[in-house]
């Protein structure tokens, strides 16, 4: 025997897009026609892949597209990917809240979703009403409840508050009872949802040891995150989608830069697609953006402490003067580290006259290892804006330098500082 | 030799419309008991009168039925106390309609859970109808002071051994209202249209059953529209074990009974085709 617990076999999803309403009836009535005369659905041969930039010809779109894989007992499996790549569409196919289209999966032992925490809580009900509630439809018995209610509480942390309905809870304290409850179900198969995304550092935490602690007592989970660092922290395998299909599945550290390499301007070789979603006023508009090594090849990794040099081109309208172009850096969980100016030490202040321009910005890398973006923007002199693209291009810098590694496991900040100890 | 492996659970895109997956809803029997406490706790909460609302529905609606409809339009009650005759066709009506008017509102008004967690989905409509019966239970007590009351002190009344079908009639109603209930909720789900029909139709049904008349004073004409709604006899037969006024026929019984146990059916295998896929049409 085998031990794979959970198998999916070319699971497709299709939805239908617009208004439902006009056309409903006669969509059913033309497929149960074709279904009685033993023909193939009419509408499934339409639709086309999920994306969302461009406006296809059908109504019809495939959210997922022939998905399979595999996962074995006590595997961690990471999903990634970004919004509308079909993640969550899949944990609903995966907890059974919808149905798939196309496809077969097959189960080991009993599955549990968390795609949400405090499912069903009722506000007029105490907290101790809640945990039994909840629990039950998550899939727990009384019985089962009841011999790890203590457990519960004291995970919560709400003990005071027992007796209270929820509906005095702060949304903290909610969502403590939430997790705590849906922790102490054990399931063979857990699905988790970004659930840790809400609650305070200490509880984030608290729950993050939870799940390696469930994971490390060789019960299946699956994780759907944005947040990387939890994600490389907790899973073993992963699974890249994008646009309804796996474009990658391995080992979690390939699967996460696998992940960041191919965001879109990378896929690209810099140039901004036109669909890009942007902050945009007309006079300029910026069409590339690249991240470069020190022989010039297009990149999304850089070495610890290696020199990064940043390639921005710029199409102007109409004269703008004095124009200010920034770059601002930012963390995985989107904090702005820090950022640089044209303007700062005047070596590039100008007036842009109508054409193409390019600029190359270099500097000395002291990020600590971890995933970086970037923002451009042009702006006016007065700071308003003509030109600003989010997100558009992610990096990581490794651990691995060229000179020298990073010399600790943990990490504070992103930032190191030139500073020079002396023992006195 | 390879194994055949076993798999405790497989989701496909169609199953079979005789696989309702019964056994499940026993192994959620604790959550079918929860929402009933839940249903039952939450609605008192916070008001003053708590649990005597129970009470106090049935009495002011056969208030208003013995003014507007025994006192100023004079409809008969066939030589019965008004408040007793009213009371009898309440009690029992009011557990059919709201029990149909909860059920028909089950995916929309849970869709918020049922987007996020599976089980299986007929424990909220099971819920309903178990919530409904307890609130039958309160309200029958209320009918049975009453009728005690009358059954001592006038000559009025005469019960019968019909009285042995009461539990039959109970469940026979709860079902109906159930089936009717799954059945306009799975179609609002896609063609909300039923939605607006729910409301109009329960008062429509109402006023086609003996309840705030007998069915004798119905003219011969018109008898067969009284007859072929489900509900009539069930109602006329509670009224008849109860009261001993009314018809009673084991072939209108007969009728109700079959016409509930079809529409039961149909309903399981439309809600369970339902339940899969109505988060993406809701």
């Amino acid at each position: 025997m085998s031990n794979v617990v959970l198998k999916v076999e070319n699971i497709s999803k299709q939805y239908r897009l617009g208004q439902f309403g006009t056309g409903t009836i006669s969509h059913d009535l033309n497929r149960w026609f074709h279904k009685a005369r033993g023909k193939e659905d009419p509408y499934l041969k339409l639709g086309d892949a999920n994306d969302r930039s461009k406006s296809g010809g059908s109504d019809y779109v495939w959210s997922l597209k022939d998905i399979n894989f595999e996962v074995k007992q006590g595997d961690v499996l990471g999903i990634i990917g970004k919004n509308g790549a079909g993640k969550s569409t899949l944990l609903k196919i995966l907890s059974q809240v919808t149905k798939p289209t196309t496809g077969q999966i097959k189960v080991k032992g009993r599955i549990a979703a968390l795609l949400e925490v405090g499912t069903g809580f009722h506000p007029d009900l105490t907290g101790r009403e809640n945990i039994f509630l909840n629990g039950a439809i998550l899939g727990m018995t009384k019985v089962e409840i009841k011999s790890k209610f203590d457990e519960i509480i004291d995970f919560s942390g709400v003990a005071k508050y027992l007796d209270t309905p929820v509906k005095r809870y702060s949304s903290g304290m909610m969502v403590r009872l939430g997790f705590a409850v849906a922790a102490h179900l054990e399931p063979e198969i857990l699905i988790v949802d970004e659930v840790l995304a809400v609650g305070d550092a200490e509880f984030q935490k608290k729950c993050l040891g939870k799940m390696k602690q469930v994971s490390g007592e060789g019960r299946t989970v699956l994780f759907v995150s944005h947040n990387m660092p939890s994600i490389k922290s907790l899973c073993t395998t992963g699974i890249y989608l994008d646009k309804g299909s796996i474009k990658f599945q391995g080992n979690i550290d390939q699967t996460i830069s696998k992940y960041f390499e191919s965001n879109v301007v990378f896929e690209t070789k810099g140039v901004v697609p036109q669909t890009y979603e942007r902050y945009n006023t007309g006079q300029a508009k910026i069409n590339l953006v690249q991240i470069i090594n020190e022989e010039n090849e297009l990149i999304s990794e850089v070495y610890y402490s290696e020199k990064i040099k940043i390639r921005i081109g710029i199409e102007v309208y109409s004269l703008i003067k004095d124009a200010v172009i920034d770059l601002k850096f930012l963390s995985k969980d989107g904090i702005v580290i820090t950022h640089s100016v044209n303007i700062e030490n005047n070596e590039a202040a100008c007036d842009l006259e109508p054409g193409l321009h390019e600029f190359l910005v270099s500097f000395e890398n002291y990020f600590h290892p971890d995933f970086y973006n970037i923002n451009v923007g042009i702006h006016f002199p007065d700071g308003s804006t003509i030109d600003y693209l989010e997100h558009i291009y992610d990096f990581e810098v490794l651990s691995v330098g060229k000179e020298n590694d990073y010399k600790f496991n943990w990490k504070h900040g992103f930032l190191k500082l030139n500073s020079t100890w002396q023992k006195l | 030799m390879q194994q055949q492996e076993h798999w405790d659970l497989t989701i496909n895109p169609h199953s079979k419309w005789y696989d309702l997956r019964i056994k499940e809803i026993f192994k959620y029997k604790d959550l079918l008991f929860l929402f009933v406490k839940r249903d039952f706790v939450s609605i008192y909460k916070q008001t003053i009168l708590g649990p005597l609302w129970f009470f106090l529905q049935p009495i002011i609606t056969a208030i208003t039925f013995t003014v507007i409809f025994g006192n100023l339009a004079k409809i008969s009650t066939d030589g019965l106390p008004q408040i007793l005759f009213y009371m009898c066709g309440i009690t029992l009506w009011n557990y059919f309609a709201d029990t149909l008017t909860k059920t028909a509102d089950t995916f929309s008004s849970n869709a918020n859970i049922f987007g996020k967690v599976y089980f299986p989905r007929m424990i909220v409509p099971l819920s309903v109808v178990l919530s409904n019966l307890i609130k039958l239970g309160i309200q029958f007590l209320l009918f049975l002071g009453i009728w005690i009351y009358y059954l001592i002190q006038t000559d009025l009344i005469h019960p019968n051994k019909m009285l042995v079908l009461i539990p039959f009639l109970i469940i026979l109603i709860g079902f109906m209202a159930l089936s009717f209930g799954i059945i306009i909720s799975s179609l609002t789900t896609k063609y909300r249209d039923l939605k607006f029909l729910v409301t109009f139709g329960i008062q429509l049904m109402m006023y086609a059953s003996p309840i705030v008349y007998p069915l004798s004073i119905v003219p011969e004409k018109y008898k067969w529209i009284i007859i072929a709604n489900p509900v009539t006899s069930i109602i006329e037969t509670f009224k008849y074990a109860f009261l001993g006024v009314g018809e009673f026929s084991w072939l209108y019984l007969g009728y109700s009974t079959l016409f509930t146990i079809v529409l039961f059916m149909i309903g399981l295998v439309i809600f369970h085709r339902v339940e899969k896929s109505f988060m993406d049409t809701v």
